[in-house]
């Protein structure tokens, strides 16, 4: 990418590249993915197995075969679009719905553009809501984890803490979930149901503090969308509580983590100014709570991040930076 | 004759209302969730097209041209009620899943797009051709997106299944899989034109 | 022939004769449609009750009566009989507990009040989700129970209703419905006329 920036001199390299990001991205990644491994056992490897494998061939045959161009798998962007749909994913879903969610995410969410840096929208994403939109049912049974219990192959689905809370608005006795320290300490170590990566809190904000000190993201973009959705449930909270559940519950559940860290800040799809990823972040926060609380789907992390996606580029032009002012971000 | 045959052919391909002029996208994007319904939406606007360009190529030069628009209006919109009640009446099943759509064939750029840039200029047979090609260009469009939709949404074409339904992609047969399955005939439409 | 000048006489007259013409062709054609429309509308309720109570040879429609509930919301009873004797009632029955807003059933109830038949009518639940409700998979389960003994609620609830896999809501709609077309009917007497 950006081989041929024309640019006056000096002309120095930071030594950064599209791999090295990758990489430190999926480095990133091993804590949540271990814990995951942990509580779901063998289906957290099979579902990244099949989805990492359906993005690489998917890639590669398109470019090769459709667009005759060379192949650029190795820069580890269709293993990370894999691995962040396989976090996406419930760990008993069917391997051939993984394999369309693949196909689907690379295809028509990032190859149709262009490929790498040309993708409207995160590529994950776009296969994960696909498939949520394509196959409810199978989508919305979450196995429950069953911790040190791999060989128990029949331990049953149960409704995400998001689902319980969204039920028992509607009959308007949430403050049930309010005192339940419990329920938020087994959500920040992950012993819930829920996707595979959306189990384990603490393991992903470990994993973005790793990518923070990397400098791979800046904090602008996570401290935006975690303050808004902070504030804005405060402020429902204080107004109702039997009817809206606390900020710390909305913090730590759900895919916010996931997609706070993970798939807000995906450098193609995010703003390219300071002041334009804060916009960006505020945006996915509110969105975010709109759809939880007031929408018909329990959660609604990936649908905000991808309306955000699809502003994006409105932002970028409306928040150029002065010139010899504020500094880009380094891609 | 063989301007008269180019009349008629463009609609289906060099001048396609769908793929070619984006026109009508309303109702290519509201009814075409199956190919039956695709088929009979297309059908309908047909019908319509040809009977307005009738009557609109014979009184054209009647009409002041300030009035022209609200006059077209009134025939197309004659047409369309005459085929809703005909409809409502003789197949309720097709009217039942057209629905709104049927009324808003009145607004459907095409229809009046065609009577304004051509049928008001020439004469009857060339305006039935004319009708004809572009209606039946936007039946074979509409019939495409829906059999395509309607394959992938639920496994089946024109009702006959094809693999099991448990399958099928439920987002093909909801509004966004309309964008995506368009997009997609779209693409493949200019490839084909390029070449 | 020239282009007639757009003066208001002209202009007043053109779109006058237009419309009446119109006006004319469409009171021709909605004489003629009319019969065809109003037979298409009730054959799609016979259906409905045929759909639900296997046999009968009255008009349940003339024979209906119903029970407004609240304003838009009315429960109606179609008496199905076979020469005199009543032989089970269609009730067309609703729930405002839909996920996506109220859900419309038609139960078919023999003498007994136990259930023959249900069909969906209308709703608007999810695709693929709650819509499943409208398949013999999920509506077997109700057909020859009675909710006397059968308890119209999800398992979830204490219930003997098997929910449809996450669609609760759905199938609480449902099993309400259901429970509400039983309860009126048992309130109107069973077989009264």
């Amino acid at each position: 990418m950006n081989q041929f920036v024309i640019s006056p001199s000096p002309h120095i390299h930071s030594g950064d590249s599209v791999q090295k990001n990758m990489y430190r991205v999926l480095f990133a990644l091993i804590p949540a993915f271990l814990v995951s491994a942990l509580f779901f056992g063998w289906d957290t490897w099979i579902v990244t197995a099949i989805a990492v494998l359906g993005c690489v061939i998917t890639e590669y045959v398109i470019q090769v075969y459709l667009m005759k161009v060379p192949t650029t798998i190795m820069d580890g962007s269709a293993l990370l679009t894999g691995v962040l749909l396989a976090f996406n994913l419930p760990g008993n879903l069917a391997w051939w719905i993984i394999l369309l969610g693949a196909i689907f995410a690379i295809a028509v969410g990032k190859m149709s553009f262009g490929g790498l840096g040309s993708n409207v929208f995160n590529p994950a994403l776009v296969g994960r809501v696909f498939l949520l939109i394509s196959f409810p049912a199978q989508m919305t049974s979450w196995p429950r984890p069953k911790m040190f219990n791999w060989t128990d192959v029949d331990a049953g689905t149960g409704a995400t803490p998001l689902e319980l809370v969204k039920q028992a608005s509607k009959e308007g006795n949430v403050d049930q979930f309010t005192d339940s320290v419990g329920m938020i300490f087994n959500m920040i170590s992950g012993d819930v149901g829920g996707s595979l990566g959306e189990v384990s809190a603490l393991a992903l904000i470990v994993g973005g503090a790793y990518l923070i000190w990397k400098k791979v993201i800046t904090w602008h973009i996570p401290v935006a969308i975690l303050g808004t959705v902070i504030v804005f449930t405060s402020i429902l909270y204080f107004y109702d509580p039997t009817r809206y559940v606390d900020p710390f519950f909305h913090v730590f559940s759900g895919g916010l983590m996931l997609g706070t860290i993970f798939m807000a800040t995906d450098y193609a799809t995010s703003p390219m100014t300071y002041k334009g990823m804060i916009i960006y972040g505020v945006g996915i926060g509110v969105i975010t709570v709109l759809i939880r609380v007031f929408g018909s789907y329990p959660e609604g992390v990936s649908f905000a991040i991808l309306i955000m996606n699809a502003v994006t580029p409105l932002i970028n032009v409306y928040m150029k930076p002065q010139r010899f002012a504020q500094p880009l971000k380094t891609v | 004759m063989s301007s008269n045959l180019k009349i008629f052919t463009k609609g289906f391909f060099t001048e396609n209302a769908v793929f070619v002029l984006l026109l009508g996208m309303c109702p290519t994007l509201g009814v075409t969730s199956s190919a039956i319904n695709g088929l009979g939406m297309g059908l309908a606007t047909t019908f319509v097209l040809i009977m307005s360009n009738i009557v609109i190529s014979l009184i054209a030069a009647l009409i002041p041209d300030k009035v022209r628009i609200p006059s077209y209006i009134v025939v197309i919109a004659t047409f369309v009620t005459i085929v809703q009640l005909t409809m409502e009446a003789f197949v309720p099943s097709l009217f039942n899943a057209l629905g709104l759509f049927i009324p808003l064939i009145v607004v459907n750029c095409i229809v009046l797009g065609r009577a304004e840039a051509f049928a008001s200029k020439n004469g009857v047979f060339k305006s039935i051709l004319d009708g004809a090609g572009m209606g039946l260009g936007f039946t074979m469009a509409l019939t495409m997106l829906g059999a395509l939709r309607e394959f992938l949404g639920t496994g089946k074409m024109f009702n006959l299944p094809i693999f099991n339904e448990h399958y099928g992609m439920l987002l093909f047969i909801l509004a966004p899989g309309a964008f995506i399955a368009l997009g997609y005939l779209i693409a493949f439409i200019n490839h084909l034109r390029k070449v | 022939m020239a282009k007639r000048e757009s003066n208001l006489t002209n202009m007043v007259l053109t779109l006058l004769v237009i419309t009446l013409i119109s006006g004319g062709v469409l009171g021709y054609v909605y004489e003629l449609t009319k019969e065809p429309i109003a037979k298409a509308k009730l054959a799609k309720k016979v259906v409905a009750i045929k759909g639900v109570i296997p046999e009968f040879d009255n008009d349940p429609l003339k024979d209906m009566n119903s029970l407004n509930i609240e304003d838009k919301f009315t429960i109606e009873f179609y008496p199905a009989k076979v020469g005199d004797k009543q032989v089970g009632t269609a009730v067309k029955t609703y729930s405002k507990k839909g996920y996506g807003g109220p859900v419309w059933l038609m139960v078919g109830f023999a003498n007994d009040n136990t259930i023959t038949d249900i069909k969906v009518l209308e709703h608007t639940e999810t695709p693929g989700l709650g819509t499943k409700m409208a398949t013999p998979a999920f509506i077997d389960q109700f057909k020859g129970k009675n909710p006397k003994d059968f308890k119209l609620k999800v398992k979830k609830d204490g219930g003997d209703v098997d929910a449809i896999t996450a669609a609760t809501i759905s199938s609480r709609a449902f099993s309400d419905a259901v429970q509400r077309a039983y309860d009126n009917l048992e309130k109107k007497g069973g077989s009264d006329e």
